[in-house]
């Protein structure tokens, strides 16, 4: 029980929540990344995704390297990125951080969005045409809503993803909630250690519950309804 | 700082071959470990989430939280239980966790895909609900569980170079060593290895299907998303 007492008194000091090296700082830090992180998956592979899927010429191939990426270690590029002396200081390690963690982020999202739009039904497309629409007409209002519930499953699955890595990042060179754990291990600081393994365990929570239900609330019903008829609630993407 | 340090030295693969080959032998051993725990745990846990309605909120539940928690968090939480410094105990825990969502998935995903027609034939021959599950639902729902492991199987072998924050790694090894000692080679050594890791063992995997499941092969359908 000693243990559990240290850690309540470790959320409980103060002086751990504030200062540059508090709690409040390094949540901070690990939101700003995570969402610039998302953000620039969101242009660049979402953007990719919209257009080839709109096109439908090359998304196969672009959707295969996205999975190559999948078995690239994050920490490989986030070491590799935070010794190139160019960019390993820039912003306080910040950039390279976020280099690292957009290339993971890219796949689902570009991935889930080339689906979302390959999966918009022909006629509806060819309605749309026919109603006098122009290409970048369909695009906006027909294809991109349809495909709208997906690309938010694959924002959602990035963003999983990316405050799970940031943590990684604080190994490397940016500091942020990861902090507390990788000083407390190396230190042997049991208590700092679980106590910010508890923060990052609740954030990616957070995460993971909160745009579940931005999803659910941007998925059409009768989209919902099929996804339920197939007996599974709700659309977790892997 | 390093600025005249070259992006590779062959002479570094050559000199450390054996280091290499044991963090590459670890690094299968980890995988294996968990992806063969992962099948066991997920498997049973699929089948009866599928077939009682009542037990899907809590697997899915328990095995959300486990994917989602980073497995770095995880270290840290389960250490004081299950040993922090190159237990393995506490990696696998933690890469166990991580594929079980992924396969409960998509085997539960495959047994909703079984044709109704082929539920219907299996009761006209006289199988009873649990028979029909093991030999009928379970075998057409396969192609569903290979999709499950390949994914599981590749983000496992990437997963796996995390665990060197607590003195394993495989691979991760390589990358740890080469950031602390500022030297490229290792790492690329390392991401490399793991992605060539991560091909082959898809590879294989595709094999196994074809060989085992024939009728299969004209099936495979997209996931929906991935």
């Amino acid at each position: 029980m000693h243990f559990i007492e240290s850690v309540f008194h470790w959320f409980t000091t103060s002086a751990n929540w504030t200062g540059p090296n508090g709690i409040l700082q390094l949540f901070y830090n690990q939101a700003k990344l995570s969402i610039a992180v998302v953000i620039g998956a969101l242009v660049i592979g979402g953007g990719l995704g919209v257009v080839l899927g709109h096109t439908g010429r090359g998304g196969l191939v672009a959707v295969n390297a996205a999975n190559a990426f999948r078995a690239v270690p994050t920490l490989a590029l986030l070491t590799l990125l935070a010794i190139q002396p160019n960019i390993s200081l820039t912003w306080d390690g910040f950039l390279a951080s976020w280099i690292a963690l957009l290339i993971l982020a890219i796949p689902p999202i570009l991935t889930n969005t080339y689906i979302g739009m390959r999966n918009v039904d022909r006629d509806v497309r060819d309605a749309a045409k026919a109603m006098g629409l122009s290409g970048g007409q369909v695009l906006a209002r027909v294809e991109a809503p349809l495909a709208l519930p997906f690309i938010m499953a694959g924002v959602r699955t990035a963003s999983i993803e990316v405050v799970a890595t940031s943590t990684l990042a604080a190994y490397v060179s940016y500091s942020d909630l990861g902090t507390f754990v990788i000083s407390g291990l190396n230190g042997q600081d049991n208590v700092e250690a679980f106590g910010g393994a508890i923060l990052v365990a609740v954030l990616a929570a957070i995460v993971a519950v909160g745009l579940g239900l931005l999803q659910r609330w941007l998925t059409p019903l009768p989209m919902r309804q099929a996804w339920m008829r197939q007996g599974l609630v709700g659309n977790v993407s892997l | 700082m390093l600025a005249s340090e070259p992006f590779f030295r062959w002479s570094y693969v050559a000199g450390n071959w054996h280091q290499i080959g044991s963090d590459l032998v670890q690094h299968i051993e980890l995988t294996l470990i968990a992806i063969g725990i992962g099948l066991l745990v997920s498997l049973p846990l699929s089948l009866v989430a599928w077939r009682f309605r009542l037990f899907r909120p809590p697997v899915f539940g328990i095995a959300s939280a486990l994917y989602i928690i980073p497995s770095l968090a995880l270290f840290a939480i389960l250490g004081p239980i299950t040993g922090y410094v190159a237990s393995y105990t506490t990696a696998e825990f933690a890469l166990v966790g991580y594929t079980l969502l992924i396969l409960i998935w998509n085997t539960v995903a495959g047994l909703n895909a079984v044709p109704d027609d082929a539920r219907q034939a299996a009761r006209a021959l006289g199988y009873s609900p649990g028979a029909a599950l093991v030999k009928v639902d379970f075998p057409l729902a396969l192609p569903y569980v290979f999709a499950g492991l390949r994914v599981a199987t590749s983000t496992v072998i990437g997963l796996v170079t995390v665990t060197a924050l607590i003195g394993l790694g495989g691979l991760g090894q390589l990358i740890t060593y080469g950031f602390n000692a500022q030297y490229y080679t290792p790492i690329i050594v390392g991401l490399v290895l793991s992605v060539v890791l991560a091909a082959i063992a898809d590879l294989l995997l595709v094999l196994i299907e074809r060989l085992t499941l024939p009728w299969a092969r004209s099936e495979r359908q997209d996931r929906g998303a991935s």
